[in-house]
């Protein structure tokens, strides 16, 4: 993401320090992370320390400091999910992206992360990739659903 | 001003609006303990160490002495029994991070605190924001912040910045009471400078 790119960003937001986490939103979905570089961009524009920034960046789980995935996995862990068996699906997916919760793999293409209920427990076990929700997971329905992304 | 009448541990004190109840008690010499707090830094409520036990209009309530306004006819007791425990226990937790401390060895003596009740965690920090909050408002250079949260927060140093500010002031060592923050700037600088440094002055 390139500075001119962050400044129009920062501008939409009339440079106001008060819209910080707003532009540090918009520049995680656009870029999928928050480099460096970006931080010290909004931290001279909005006139907001360094260590603020990081200090919000590092708080709120929906921001990330080190680069993510094109698609991001979200699986459920919550109690209604936990039941129908989502540990499976979890396995399921570490096993086929090489990947831990936490966790992006070397070619950028997934980022997988455990959740606690996302809502929509009839639907359990839930699989989120990318804001699209996958529900009634099973392992092997859970590599079928992997293979559509690339 | 206006003077408020107050009575702390059943002495009558004069405070002016807007004195917090630890500069009116500090004022006629009672002390209250204190690990967050400073007189040059806004106050912060972080430690809660100096929780006193306050009584107006028939309720009693605890409150942190270094944030709360005096009030009219407002009774404080400091060393109350409830008081004093609730003192004890959170030495004793902060005791599981920074056991070799000595600001809270010697509290712990007064208060009888047990610094083996809790299974040690060592982080050293005890997250009173002394440095953090005197780099951001007495030094204005914001050299060092928190990150993370929870358990896992823990102060930082944004290495460009120290590089340039932090050895010539060095003025946040002295307020922290474990020795957490002076091992984070020596990291930050181990990782941080070339191995000769060049203009630097060597003490
Ligand atoms: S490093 Fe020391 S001064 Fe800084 S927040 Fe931790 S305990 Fe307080
Ligand atoms: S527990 Fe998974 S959606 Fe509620
Ligand atoms: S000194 Fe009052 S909360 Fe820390």
């Amino acid at each position: 993401m390139d500075n001119e790119r962050i400044d129009q960003i920062i501008d939409k937001h009339q440079c106001e320090a008060s819209s910080l986490i707003q532009v540090l939103l918009e520049i995680q979905s656009e870029n999928h992370w928050l480099p460096k570089e970006a931080l010290e961009r909004v931290s001279e524009k909005l006139q907001v320390p360094l260590t603020r920034i990081r200090h919000i960046a590092t708080f709120y789980k929906a921001f990330s400091l080190v680069p993510k995935g094109r698609h991001e996995i979200h699986i459920c862990m919550g109690t209604a999910c936990h039941v129908r068996g989502a540990t499976r699906v979890l396995d399921t997916v570490q096993d086929l992206t090489g990947i831990k919760p936490g966790e992006t793999d070397l070619e950028l293409k997934f980022s997988l992360e455990t959740v606690n209920c996302l809502g929509c427990c009839a639907l359990g076990p839930v699989m989120e990739i990318g804001g699209k929700t996958h529900g009634k997971m099973a392992p092997a329905k859970t590599a079928d659903v992997l293979k559509n992304y690339e | 001003m206006s003077e408020i009448l107050l009575q702390i541990d059943g002495k009558e004190v004069g405070a002016t609006e807007g004195m917090t109840l630890l500069e009116a008690a500090r004022k006629v010499g009672i002390s209250i303990p204190t690990l967050c707090h400073h007189e040059k830094l806004e106050p912060y409520g972080g430690c809660r160490l100096c929780t006193v036990e306050v009584e107006s209009r028939g309720w009693t309530k605890l409150v942190v002495a270094c944030v709360y306004p005096v009030e009219k006819n407002l009774v404080v007791r400091t060393r109350s029994e409830k008081v004093d425990r609730i003192r004890k226990m959170i030495l004793e937790l902060l005791l599981a991070h920074a056991p070799d401390a000595f600001a809270l060895q010697d509290l712990a003596k007064e208060y009888g605190a047990d610094k083996d009740r809790f299974e040690k965690e060592a982080s050293f920090c005890i997250h009173c924001g002394l440095c953090v909050r005197y780099c951001a408002e007495v030094k204005k250079k914001n050299a060092v912040g928190f990150v993370d949260r929870g358990t896992r927060r823990e102060i930082s140093f944004i290495p460009e910045i120290a590089a340039k500010e932090c050895w010539n002031c060095k003025e946040c060592f002295p307020l922290c009471p474990t020795e957490a923050l002076q091992a984070a700037f020596v990291l930050t600088k181990a990782l941080f400078s070339p191995p000769h440094p060049g203009p630097e002055p060597r003490g």
